[in-house]
């Protein structure tokens, strides 16, 4: 797909690129690249239309919703889009979901009788288990490739914007990192240490190997967790559609 | 029982198993019909793909298949059936204590039945608990604490019914209690699997041993910590199991930070059969050795000693049963 391909096209992409901005929080990862938009549809009117799946019928339909709210939000900063609509499919809770993310956007107007506050909670919960993923990651990376603890964490933000990466994969690592740095607020200023907690505590460089440990598990749970996301939906989707494979045919 | 080449004996107790039906006829609605289909995709997408069994076969298998699955060719001694009731979803229940009593009937010695309790029962549901343990000499529970049930879709362990549920296993000496964590607990602003209620029950309850099915997963990372404080928190190890086939990198990632954080004494191996079979993955597991760098990095290792607690000797220890005694009791019968 290219821009000579004519309007159509150009705006699909940019639809998936604005949808790549999109994450998954519990898993920290693209909707896009873990596989969940199935299709994109931009119309003759400038009306958008996303078909969404995730890995089981029973995934958590507060997750659920959040992912189908960032987009229906994301795809509204394009500036040509005049109607967004956002659709997940094969999910116990699809239908109220759908409509709650058309009408008002909010959790609690969408399931009155079963939340009793939006999602700023388990949105800050998992976007500090994001942030500690990705300063894990980096911090490996960065050891790995030459770095001291004392220095590492000597840096300021602004040096650590500066620092020459080897090739784009780190680069993706630091600019990741750097983004969490914003997200999660710790670091606020370009002279503010580059490396602290979550919860903006400084470090020490003797006991920084038992701190990576800490974090190391945060890590293996969310790997695991995309490893069998991704193994799920492949398993939904690979094979004939479900209503043939299982007797969808028996409702009571 | 599996013999190493060299000639040693690892008894193995398989530590979460299922008699389910969830044929059809038996399905109430289109949540039974998804939920054996979720079921059936954790099947297809981590078994090898020779143990892949056909949607059908799946759905309902016959009493012969799963003890020679288990027994016959699936190197289990013992096999701890664990009830999950779905009377929401499946007319006559999923997997009872009912059910999974025909397969105890079969193979008395070698299976042990657990029982069920669901706090939402009330009172009813405590003399219920009683008439389990005068039946059938339960020794465990499994609790599924995402059931729906009409209107309610499931509940927490530190709620007041929960704890009378709990008083009532202390009082019957029903001392293990296996916890499973499902994706809709309300309310839904909050997160679904928080494991933050079996720290509460832990320590509530310290003569109680929880066994956190599926340790904590997809909250592997929470569960690592409360079992860290909890002495009487323990994790079962159906589904991180499965990953030693199709990625047995991560296998090793998540065994080691087990090994790391609770140590080779609070592990128990399990197959969620019919989801997994334990043939295949008692061959690989036993097969199996941690990369290097792993195990340099957690400082933990995984020799045939830790093998074999995980495989039986920490079941056997939680259900009271003496290794060589068994073994000489299947011989004789």
């Amino acid at each position: 797909m290219t821009a000579l391909d004519g309007g159509e096209n150009a705006k699909s992409q940019e639809v998936w690129d604005q949808l790549a901005t999109v994450a998954d929080p519990e898993l920290d990862e693209a909707v896009t690249e873990m596989g969940f938009v199935e299709t994109v549809h931009v119309d003759e009117d400038d009306g958008v239309h996303v078909r969404f799946r995730l890995p089981t019928y029973w995934c958590a339909a507060n997750f659920a919703f959040l992912m189908a709210n960032d987009m229906r939000e994301a795809l509204e900063e394009l500036p040509w889009v005049q109607r967004v609509q956002v659709e997940l499919s094969d999910h116990y809770s699809a239908e109220q979901i759908n409509r709650g993310v058309a009408q008002s956007g909010s959790l609690r107007e969408t399931f009155p009788n079963e939340a009793d506050s939006d999602l700023d909670e388990l949105r800050s919960i998992f976007g500090r288990k994001a942030f500690q993923r990705r300063q894990e990651v980096l911090l490996r990376y960065l050891l790995q490739h030459g770095q001291t603890p004392q220095a590492l964490l000597g840096l300021r933000v602004r040096d650590l914007r500066a620092l020459p990466m080897a090739d784009a994969q780190a680069a993706h690592l630091l600019q990741r990192y750097l983004d969490g740095l914003t997200t999660i607020g710790v670091a606020a200023e370009a002279s503010s240490p580059a490396f602290v907690t979550v919860d903006g505590q400084p470090l020490d460089p003797k006991t920084l190997k038992d701190y990576l440990r800490t974090l190391r598990h945060v890590r293996i749970n969310m790997d695991f967790n995309a490893n069998m996301c991704r193994s799920l939906l492949q398993a939904r989707y690979a094979n004939t559609s479900r209503g043939e494979r299982l007797g969808l045919s028996q409702p009571e | 029982m599996f013999k190493t080449e060299a000639g040693e004996e690892v008894f193995i107790i398989d530590g979460h198993v299922h008699f389910w039906d969830a044929s059809p006829e038996n399905q109430r609605n289109v949540h039974g019909a998804q939920f054996i289909n979720c079921f059936h995709d954790y099947h297809s997408a981590l078994s090898p793909q020779e143990y892949v069994w056909p949607a059908d076969k799946f759905q309902k298998y016959s009493l012969d298949t799963m003890v020679d699955d288990l027994f016959g060719h699936g190197y289990a001694d013992m096999a701890i059936c664990q009830p999950t009731y779905l009377t929401d979803f499946y007319r006559n229940g999923f997997n009872t204590t009912e059910r999974n009593a025909a397969i105890k009937a079969r193979e008395p010695d070698r299976i042990i039945l657990n029982g069920a309790f669901d706090p939402r029962d009330g009172e009813a549901g405590l003399e219920e608990l009683e008439r389990l343990v005068e039946q059938h000499a339960i020794k465990g529970v499994k609790l599924y604490t995402a059931e729906w049930r009409g209107d309610s879709k499931g509940y927490k362990l530190w709620e007041p019914w929960a704890q009378r549920y709990l008083e009532k296993c202390q009082e019957l000496d029903i001392k293990n209690i296996h916890v499973h964590k499902g994706p809709t607990i309300l309310p839904l602003n909050r997160d679904a699997f928080d494991v933050a209620d079996i720290d509460d029950a832990a320590t509530s309850f310290p003569e109680l041993n929880f066994i956190v099915e599926h340790v904590g997963l997809p909250r592997l990372d929470d569960f690592c910590w409360i079992a860290v404080q909890e002495p009487n928190v323990y994790g079962g190890l159906a589904v991180a199991m499965a990953f030693i086939h199709p990625r047995p990198r991560y296998f090793a990632e998540i065994i080691s930070e087990l090994l790391f954080w609770l140590g080779e004494d609070r592990l128990l191996f399990a197959s969620d059969y019919a989801i997994w079979q334990p043939k295949w993955l008692v061959e690989k597991f036993m097969a199996f050795e941690l990369p290097e760098d792993i195990q340099e990095e957690t400082g933990t290792s995984l020799t045939l000693e830790v093998k074999k607690k995980i495989l039986g000797e920490n079941a056997a220890r939680l259900y009271g049963i003496d290794i060589e005694a068994q073994k000489a009791k299947l011989r004789r019968n």
